[in-house]
């Protein structure tokens, strides 16, 4: 929302603040000022120039030369390239030592354009005659202005008066942002009432008399709606003796400053009233409404309509139609037919000033794909109570600017009245709520200052229909804040029970995932939670596999983020692959984030949200690094039992050798590998890339937090190493199995320390050399106790093919 | 006799230690003076010789001169390592301005390092941290927030829907009402958590973004409670220094509502590039809890009140860090995530 600072002034004349002022005090006020324009800025000694004579330049084409009357006592010297402009002619003239806004193709400069008395082709100029552009103005807002040329002022602007006030461009503009529960703000009135109460100024609003002579108009049109649903108000007035013509200069300059561009007579004072009632207005030669009736109907389906843009739409039956006797004369709220539009030639005008279902017309307006000044105003839901208002502004202004008759009488059908509520008068419970200590009459005087009327005997407050904000006690406890001053409103701690608050235990996990991460130098990642559905194919997953079975957006930003991601990967591969393309020489990469598993597709109720740790790397370090990291945070959080690393994977992106489930009695808490090498190529990543992924809730399930001593053994140990001949199939995890499973209760630990293939290694054979470690609590062991175990092993693994090297 | 050969030995082993250099000659004449069959051991041997009465005089005498020798090398030695020990120090001098080895560890998001000071300074005060669906129904997203239906906040445009019930949460505050609905007043939390809005991504926006939702609720709540937390949020965020000024402003689900805007941390105030000459930076949005929000999430009005607040994570990240383009926090290159 924009309105002119001398318009806002025009209605709260004691309003003596400068723009700065003015915006500070309303933003506190709760009308923000997003900023200020002044129209005339970098605009100096520029003054209302009539030309005397014009005289061609002896050493140029283009050049001529003028004298100009400035008001001075001689006509002053300019060179001009210009060549609209004939004897007589006035203009704006910059004069020595003045400044322009900016060039005049419509570019401005930064600080303006500085103008000094110089010589053009020998010739001495003492200012310059300016374009709109020139003037930091544009076409659109003087549409009399010429393309290319000087702009030339009405042959009744006075010579040698300041130019800039003359064109209305000592003006300046406030941008609001306005909330969206303040609809009665959109609207310059709404904005000068809102001005009045921030600097407690008496409001003044114009005047607006009673018009109408002559005749009646219920006699010259007849107002039916069908759907009073949608169309909850129509206000029609007739204007007879229509004189089309140019809006008063008073007129046009504020219309410019709400950026609005002067049409004519008729046009602008619907504008006009439309800034400043925040009412929309349309204007229907009356001449062309068939049947002198007006009917509001919702369209029938496949219904054509041309609007008076020329454009043809197909409509549907949920929106609202203006007809006459036989036809569409316009969309209600939108735009009015090309049928019914005012020309230069109409006599009689009928206005229309309605109220139509916000939602409706936004829907409308939407389907329709166009969205209109007058629709965007409807969209925000309007006080039927309004539309009479500026109806009769609109007809006060065409009898003032003798635009037309005004015909007696007003034609309105308006079903169900819309009246002000009232809500009890609380002055303790605002306070309360506040934590203030105002007294009633000051809060009394708010309410008044903003046009509701207080009942202090009944203790209610009446809220005038314009306020459709105001409906319980903390809406009017807003009011006393913002009168008192949010500002001046004491700070106080909080009282009551003290709770002893604290973060989840899933948070408590997240954070020790975080930490091995950071241990083992892996930085934190943030990814999106949709992708493409084409990932899919990339991470090579078999057209049934069930993480295909993604939640779709309905309106994604674009395919590519068009589905919820049901893995981790695909965003680790995309972050490790920029990393890899930037040539960063190693990443090592965690993400904590989830992914969303429908329990049916289409979606009926929530889906699971799954909290995953996905770690991602290349550079320096194997599959064992994230083997161990891995296990770090596993142990970290509280794992307790055997953690077994299951080849069998079913995940594709996987090498199909270097891949692992990670397994938990049996059930796998995620997975992990090197990516597979068509997958990194699709990725575009050069390096060997090693990824893993753990489900938080899993963790959460297994975990075991607690943490126990158990007493150290005073007894020595007995260690043994064993060199085993292995089949090459069989895993590391296969021959500990049988540690754990044969090497007696005295079995304390065991270890790795070589793995060796080759030479002296019969074909299909390794070897491996574990050392094993045990002890007993209460005793020594004696060798016989570590020979039966020992036994045992190897009798267990004599089973899977494995024996003592020989 | 002897008496002459002994302080001969003496002498001859006192000059040898002497002039000796290393702890291998040193242990050299110590054998051959008292080593088996050493000089002074051989002396030993020929006591048999010493008449018996003269015995004791010459073993003393002789133990005299064991004693002077084992004294002379005892303290050579000493000598010796002192002198070895303080070479192999000189020896083993480095450059100390050689490079560290270091871990290298990792380093978290600086979404994460925001988060993690805003949720410290919270659960100090009691605040519970809880947190939401992604995925939501519109019920908890607007309905229940008062946001009915039709209302221009629901517009496609800014909302990512699954279908017509079901959508990507554009806010954090749908936490607020799951929190209601399932507790009872008193109530202090704040959820941290992702949003979704339907903008493009550029450098101040992003598709995908956090906000921080708090809430408090019990008896007697004023706004001049929020005024005092949030001012002593901002306090420990930005700076014992930091001075706060509430605005006026409308969300549907608290009233009155407010905007809260912090002295820019930069330049105290003054004005600088960084605040765009305003001097204040607006940080969050805040409110006294709407009562129709709080009954249709089953809490008396007229019995409770409460106020509720919201900030953008990556908004304070992004100021706080001095990060000038959204987009860095999600592409998750190490060179920027290092940095933190």
């Amino acid at each position: 929302m924009r309105t002119s600072f001398e318009w806002i002034r025009s209605m709260v004349p004691g309003l003596t603040e400068d723009p700065k002022e003015y915006s500070d005090r309303m933003t506190m006020f709760g009308q923000k000022v997003e900023f200020f324009t002044d129209l005339s800025k970098d605009l100096e000694k520029i003054v209302v120039g009539q030309i005397v004579s014009i005289t061609p330049h002896q050493d140029s084409d283009h050049l001529c030369i003028c004298r100009v009357d400035v008001g001075q006592e001689e006509p002053i010297q300019i060179v001009t390239g210009a060549s609209n402009m004939k004897e007589n002619d006035k203009v704006p003239v910059v004069l020595d030592g003045g400044r322009v806004a900016g060039g005049h193709d419509g570019t401005k400069t930064e600080g303006g354009i500085k103008i000094k008395k110089g010589k053009l082709r020998g010739v001495e100029s003492f200012g310059m005659m300016c374009s709109i552009e020139e003037l930091g103005s544009s076409r659109d807002l003087f549409p009399d202005a010429p393309e290319d040329g000087l702009y030339i002022l009405p042959s009744d602007a006075p010579v040698g008066c300041d130019a800039v006030k003359y064109l209305g461009l000592d003006d300046k503009v406030i941008e609001y942002e306005i909330t969206g529960n303040r609809v009665d703000c959109f609207s310059v009135l709404g904005i000068a009432r809102e001005a009045a109460c921030a600097f407690s100024l008496p409001f003044k609003p114009a005047l607006i008399n009673e018009t109408g002579v002559n005749g009646n108009c219920a006699d010259d049109i007849s107002v039916t709606i069908e759907n009073d649903e949608l169309c909850k108000r129509f206000v029609a007035r007739e204007i007879r003796n229509v004189k089309i013509g140019p809006s008063p200069e008073w007129m046009q300059k504020r219309l410019r400053s709400q950026g609005i561009r002067p049409i004519n007579n008729i046009v602008d004072i619907t504008n006009y009233v439309m800034e400043e009632y925040g009412q929309p207005m349309h204007s229907y030669d009356y001449d062309q409404i068939a049947g002198k009736k007006i009917i509001v109907r919702n369209a029938k389906d496949g219904e054509s309509f041309t609007t008076l843009d020329g454009e043809e739409h197909k409509l549907d039956p949920d929106m609202l139609l203006i007809c006459d006797g036989e036809k569409p004369v316009g969309l209600a709220g939108i735009m009015g037919g090309e049928n019914s539009m005012i020309t230069d030639n109409v006599t009689t005008v009928l206005f229309e000033a309605a109220t139509f279902d916000g939602t409706n017309i936004r829907k409308s307006a939407k389907r329709l794909g166009m969205r209109t000044e007058a629709s965007g105003m409807f969209e925000k839901g309007l006080d039927p109570n309004n539309a009479i208002l500026a109806m009769n502004r609109a007809c006060a202004l065409v009898e003032e600017m003798g635009a037309g008759e005004v015909v007696a009488g007003t034609v309105d059908v308006y079903k169900e009245k819309k009246e002000p509520v009232t809500i009890p008068f609380e002055p303790e419970r605002y306070n309360e709520f506040l934590g203030t200590d105002i007294s009633a009459d000051e809060i009394a005087s708010y309410f008044e200052a903003e046009e509701l009327s207080v009942d202090r005997e009944k203790k209610l407050v009446t809220i005038p229909t314009f306020r459709q904000d105001l409906l319980c006690f903390a809406d009017l406890a807003e009011e006393v804040a913002r009168f008192f001053g949010y500002d001046r409103i004491p700070v106080t701690a909080l009282k009551g029970v003290t709770l002893s608050g604290g973060i989840s235990e899933k948070d408590e996990v997240l954070d020790i995932a975080r930490n091995s991460a950071f241990s083992y130098g892996f930085s934190e990642a943030m990814c999106f939670s949709f992708e493409s559905p084409k990932v899919y194919d990339k991470l090579l997953l078999s057209e049934d596999d069930e993480r295909r079975n993604a939640i779709k957006i309905m309106n994604p930003l674009g395919e590519d983020y068009s589905i919820m991601r049901t893995q981790t990967v695909n965003s680790m591969l995309e972050s490790l692959s920029l990393n890899s393309s930037r040539r960063n020489p190693d990443a090592r990469l965690f993400e904590l984030g989830k992914t969303y598993i429908a329990k049916a597709l289409p979606l009926s109720e929530l889906p699971d949200e799954r909290d995953i740790f996905t770690l991602g790397f290349y550079g320096e370090g194997d599959f064992f690094v994230m083997k161990g990291v891995v296990l770090d945070f596993l142990e970290s959080a509280g794992i307790r039992g055997d953690i077994v690393f299951d080849p069998d994977s079913n995940n594709p992106f996987l090498h199909p050798g270097r891949k692992a489930e990670i397994k938990l009695s049996g059930e796998s808490l995620g997975f992990l590998g090197e990516v597979h090498p068509t997958v990194l190529s699709s990725y575009g990543i050069r390096e060997r890339s090693y990824i893993a992924c753990v489900d938080i809730e899993k963790v959460l399930l297994n975990r075991d937090s607690s943490v126990r001593y158990e007493a150290i053994g005073n007894f020595p140990a007995s260690t043994r190493d064993l060199s085993l001949d292995v089949p090459k199939g069989i895993t590391a995890g296969e021959i500990e199995a049988v540690f754990k499973k044969y090497g007696t209760k005295n079995l304390e630990s065991f270890s790795l320390f070589d793995v060796y293939e080759g030479e002296q290694v019969r074909e299909g054979r390794k070897s491996m050399a574990y050392s094993i470690v045990f002890r007993a609590p209460d005793r020594s062991l004696s060798d016989d106790d570590v020979n039966t175990a020992i036994e045992k092993i190897l009798k267990g693994l004599s089973d899977i093919g494995v024996e003592l090297r020989k | 006799m002897i008496k002459d050969d002994l302080s001969k030995i003496v002498s001859q082993a006192r000059e040898k230690i002497l002039s000796s250099v290393d702890s291998n000659v040193l242990n050299d004449i110590r054998v051959a003076v008292l080593g088996k069959k050493g000089e002074l051991t051989s002396i030993l041997k020929g006591m048999k010789d010493v008449p018996e009465d003269e015995r004791p005089k010459v073993g003393a005498l002789v133990n005299d001169a064991r004693k002077a020798i084992e004294d002379a090398l005892c303290e050579k030695r000493k000598a010796l390592e002192a002198l070895e020990l303080s070479r192999r120090l000189s020896r083993e001098k480095i450059d100390v301005t050689l490079p560290a080895r270091r871990l290298r560890k990792g380093h978290p998001h600086p979404n994460t390092l925001a988060l993690s000071e805003i949720r410290k300074i919270f659960t100090g005060m009691g605040y519970e941290v809880v947190d939401g669906p992604d995925i939501e129904l519109d019920y908890y997203n607007f309905e229940a927030l008062n946001i009915p239906k039709g209302h221009p906040a629901k517009d496609e445009q800014d909302t990512f829907y699954i279908n017509k019930e079901i959508l990507l949460r554009t806010q954090t505050s749908g936490v607020q009402v799951r929190q209601m609905e399932k507790r009872k007043p008193p109530i202090r939390m704040i959820a941290p958590g992702r949003v979704f809005r339907a903008d493009e991504v550029d450098a101040t926006h992003s598709p995908v973004f956090h906000q921080v939702e708090g809430m408090v609720i019990d008896k007697g709540i004023r706004f001049s409670d929020l005024k005092g937390t949030l001012e002593g949020f901002a306090k420990k965020l930005f700076g014992e220094e930091t001075r706060v000024k509430f605005r006026p402003h409308h969300f549907p689900f608290t009233e009155p509502s407010a905007e809260m805007d912090v002295s820019c941390f930069k330049c105290g105030g003054k004005g600088c590039r960084f605040c765009k000459g305003e001097g204040w930076i607006e940080i969050l949005g805040c409110g006294m809890m709407h009562p129709k929000v709080l009954s249709m999430s089953g809490v008396d009005p007229d019995e409770y009140t409460g106020f509720a607040f919201g900030l953008g994570l990556e908004r304070i990240a992004l100021l706080k860090y001095e990060i000038d383009d959204m987009r860095l926090l999600y592409e998750n290159d190490t060179r920027f995530l290092s940095q933190f």
